[in-house]
């Protein structure tokens, strides 16, 4: 287990190199400038500019200089949008929302998800299970950027409880509606694959066998068929894991969150280089540290994977 | 002695009386000291903005909203009222010389927000600053416009920033040299750019000095948060100079990107201000009537020919720029299309722009008929047929608004004169490229006035601006736009110019731009008929439902 453990970090380093490579090659490809503007700017200005970021250097001292400042100083350097911030201030201020959120989200989804799976299958075709199945396609068919302006007509115009975007330090009113809008469609997710899956390793034979022992049912559900039954589950709760904490662009967008997700897809828009591969780097890792979790967690499950 | 102390006395008996009617002020509710409308108890006007704000500092801020925030924190030497004239600021009034080449500012005596007094120094420390390479700001390029002596010379010949033609007489007196009589150049001091900073914040604080912890600034309004991309807070400043006249409190940004989520919490009453939607403005005037506004703005939109070597030979003929121009119905667009108040435009300038007189443009006054018939015997003329169609791309930056009126607008040439214009869309850095390195056939435009004259706008007309992407070139007007800067009469300089465009046609004007806001009825003072929209939140009130 603890060899296995060293291997799969140990892949992890020049994985990441080669992340970092390939996106600042992709950034730097990319047409057009962080300076260009409607009106552009005189080629002195462009100068001083491209002076001040280091933009004048060639693209491997470029490079260079900015690895060092991560591995020596955790400095991802300027913003080249927002001016009076650095990228580990954006970062700072990006990650925490996009973490609340994002966890908050996730243990929604496995709480709900998990359970309405394992009752669906247990009690399977009654209304119970017809009620869990039509929940689950009607969540799955409602993407956030429809439920988000949806649960803001119903929360905050109709009823005024909640409010329609922000939030101010975490507070829960600000939070609740991010979860649900985000959370909605990973839990119908978990819940078909809990249900599919469970429904499978019911049938298994060794299930009949326990049965046939007269085990309690609890018993067999908890003891026997729960930890088979759940690893489709874990291997698609990683990535979604990830999905989650790394932000979602339509939630910080409509509920004006100040989250991770707007930030990296507007510092593509524009051209903010270091902003852009600051989050990629910090999103990269997160993949990679949580996908290296649930393979453990997998050989954990399952002794055949450690090979 | 004794005088001196009782005067102290009393002047603290004063202090205590005001005070203790501003506090009271906060739970017995006011009135409005000029209308006698009775306000409102909560005196926080917030307001939708689209995206984070890249800046506060004065002298890097470059865009529409972040500028509006640097005025509620920051006062320059003049401000402007509700209409766009100018009226005093940190100066009390200005002087100058029979040459107007040099102007002279008497400042009041103001605080910063900490207690320094705001002294000339501070705005000679600010100006040098803006025009200093190693500022590196965006915006230099107006300063360079304002024609101040030896300003060319540092920014493109590497001079000391030191030597800038602007000088502190005294404390109070500040002084500016220029190079030529730009006679628009009081009104330049509105903007952001030339504002004082406080120099021993800015060098204590680097980069960092714009922070709600940091700053010091010496506006109505002082920053107490700001959270990128989520909101950015002002609350009044008691150290400015006019503070009793201040009647907001507290001035609340929220960051909504999606405009149609944004009037969703303004119906939820979250907003006090938002900007309408594309195409709504029709329903909203419906459904509520005094709140929905739309006036006209100081911006165009037009779409440019490339007619550098790397452009198309059809567009090097004027019969077929002038074609294209008549048969475009530019009515179909404003009323049909984008239905918010826009108005049609035949200039490049916009027709409310201050002094600016539009010459007499012929096929503005024809019917579309008319000018149809016209065009279809100009591009016939050209040797362009439906057996023969003019062919050509149109590149657009990639947006619903824009698309519709590129549709529109191609769909109208092909009907009419059998056209072939295949739509092109990019996003918006790889549009600038393109159209930067002339890599376009035929480009969508638009422009917004950093100042209300119409050179704001017709320089980018001359052959040496870089923002000329279409490089069209005419030499007279080139020497007109030289000859404006130190005429007494620009404006007639500005006619001829648009003439000439009418003539040579290397864009063709599409419509003017009108803001669409929704105004909440609590919220008074906000200035409609300012075409810039330059607004200063202390100039706004609200008053009780």
């Amino acid at each position: 287990m603890f060899s296995f453990i060293v291997r799969r970090i140990g892949s992890s380093i020049p994985t990441m190199l080669i992340l970092i490579l390939i996106s600042f090659a992709l950034m730097r490809l990319a047409p057009g400038s962080p300076f260009s503007s409607d009106r552009g700017l005189p080629p002195e200005v462009l100068a001083n500019l491209e002076l001040k970021y280091g933009l004048n250097l060639p693209w491997f001292e470029q490079l260079f200089v900015y690895l060092k400042g991560i591995i020596f100083d955790f400095d991802f350097g300027p913003s080249f949008k927002y001016t009076d911030k650095s990228v580990n201030d954006i970062l700072a201020q990006g990650f925490p929302v996009t973490l609340t959120y994002g966890i908050w989200s996730f243990v929604a989804a496995v709480a709900v998800g998990l359970p309405l799976g394992i009752v669906a299958a247990v009690r399977h075709n009654t209304k119970l299970d017809y009620a869990a199945v039509g929940f689950s396609i009607g969540a799955q068919v409602l993407p956030n950027f429809v439920m988000a302006p949806i649960l803001v007509i119903i929360f905050t115009l109709w009823l005024n409880w909640l409010p329609g975007g922000g939030w101010n330090g975490g507070q829960w009113q600000y939070v609740v509606m991010p979860i649900l809008a985000l959370s909605t469609s990973y839990m119908a997710s978990i819940a078909r694959i809990t249900r599919s899956s469970m429904l499978e390793v019911l049938h298994a034979n060794f299930i009949r066998t326990a049965k046939a022992k007269g085990v309690p049912m609890r018993n067999i559900i908890l003891r026997h068929a729960l930890k088979p039954a759940l690893l489709p589950v874990i291997s698609y709760l990683g990535p979604a894991f990830v999905y989650m904490i790394t932000g979602s662009v339509i939630i910080d967008i409509y509920f004006s969150t100040g989250g991770m997700g707007q930030f990296f897809v507007d510092a593509a828009l524009n051209r903010d280089y270091s902003l852009l591969m600051g989050v990629t780097i910090v999103f990269g890792v997160m993949t990679i540290v949580f996908n290296t979790l649930v393979d453990i967690t997998y050989a954990w499950l399952d002794p055949k994977i450690r090979l | 002695m004794n005088k001196t102390s009782n005067m102290n006395i009393s002047a603290f008996t004063l202090a205590m009386v005001t005070a203790g009617a501003v506090m009271s002020g906060a739970t017995i509710a006011a009135n409005h000291p000029v209308t006698g409308e009775k306000l409102a108890s909560d005196q926080t006007f917030t307001y939708r903005l689209p995206d984070g704000i890249a800046t506060l500092d004065p002298q890097l801020v470059a865009t529409v909203e972040g500028s509006a925030i640097v005025r509620d924190l920051f006062e320059g030497l003049l401000n402007q009222d509700e209409l766009g004239k100018i009226v005093p600021g940190v100066a009390q009034r200005f002087d100058f010389s029979e040459d107007k080449k040099t102007y002279t500012f008497h400042l009041r005596k103001s605080n910063w927000s900490n207690g320094d007094p705001v002294t000339a120094h501070d705005f000679v420390y600010a100006w040098q600053r803006a025009v200093d390479p190693a500022t590196a700001s965006p915006y230099v390029w107006y300063m360079e416009m304002m024609g101040i002596k030896n300003g060319k010379a540092i920014l493109n010949e590497g001079m000391d920033p030191k030597e800038l033609g602007v000088e502190a007489v005294d404390d109070y007196t500040f002084k500016v040299t220029l190079d030529a009589p730009i006679p628009y150049f009081p009104s330049m001091v509105t903007r952001a750019t030339t504002f004082p900073t406080h120099r021993a914040t800015v060098e204590k604080f680097g980069d960092e000095w714009t922070r709600p912890e940091n700053i010091v600034s010496n506006g109505a309004f002082k920053l107490t948060d700001w959270t990128l991309k989520e909101k950015n807070v002002r609350e009044r400043n008691t150290e400015y100079w006019n503070n009793r006249e201040t009647i907001l409190d507290k001035v609340t940004a929220l960051v909504i990107d999606d405009e149609n989520q944004a009037l969703l919490r303004y119906k939820a009453g979250d907003l006090d201000k938002t900007e309408i939607p594309a195409g709504q403005y029709g329903s909203l005037k419906k459904s509520n009537p005094t709140e929905a506004y739309s006036f006209p703005r100081l911006c165009n939109y037009y779409y440019g020919f490339n007619l550098s070597d790397n452009g198309p030979e059809a567009f090097k003929d004027v019969r077929v720029r002038k074609a294209l121009a008549y048969a475009l119905d530019r009515n179909v667009i404003v009323k049909n299309v984008l239905k918010g108040g826009e108005l049609p435009a035949y200039t490049f300038t916009p027709t409310a722009t201050l002094g600016f007189k539009a010459p007499y443009i012929d096929y503005a006054k024809w019917p579309q008929k008319q000018r149809d018939a016209e065009a279809i015997k100009l591009l016939s003329e050209a040797g362009y047929s439906k057996s023969n169609p003019l062919k050509f791309e149109m590149l657009y930056n990639t947006s619903e608004s824009h698309k519709k009126v590129a549709t529109v607008i191609s769909q109208m040439w092909k009907q009419k004169l059998g056209v072939q214009a295949v739509l092109v869309n990019q996003e918006w850095k790889t549009f600038l490229d393109s159209r930067t390195k002339q890599a376009f056939e035929l480009t969508r435009g638009a422009f917004c006035g950093a100042y209300n004259e119409a050179s704001a706008f017709l320089d980018l007309a001359t052959s040496k601006a870089n923002y000329n992407y279409g490089k069209w070139s005419n030499e007279e007007v080139d020497r007109l736009m030289e000859d404006a800067k130190t005429s007494a009469d620009p404006n007639a300089n500005y006619t001829r110019v648009e003439t000439l465009m009418r003539e040579e046609m290397p864009v063709i004007p599409v419509y003017f731009y009108a803001g669409t806001y929704m105004i909440q009825d609590s919220l008074k003072g906000w200035p409609t008929e300012n075409i810039q929209q330059i607004t200063y939140s202390r100039d706004f009130y609200k008053t009780a439902e």
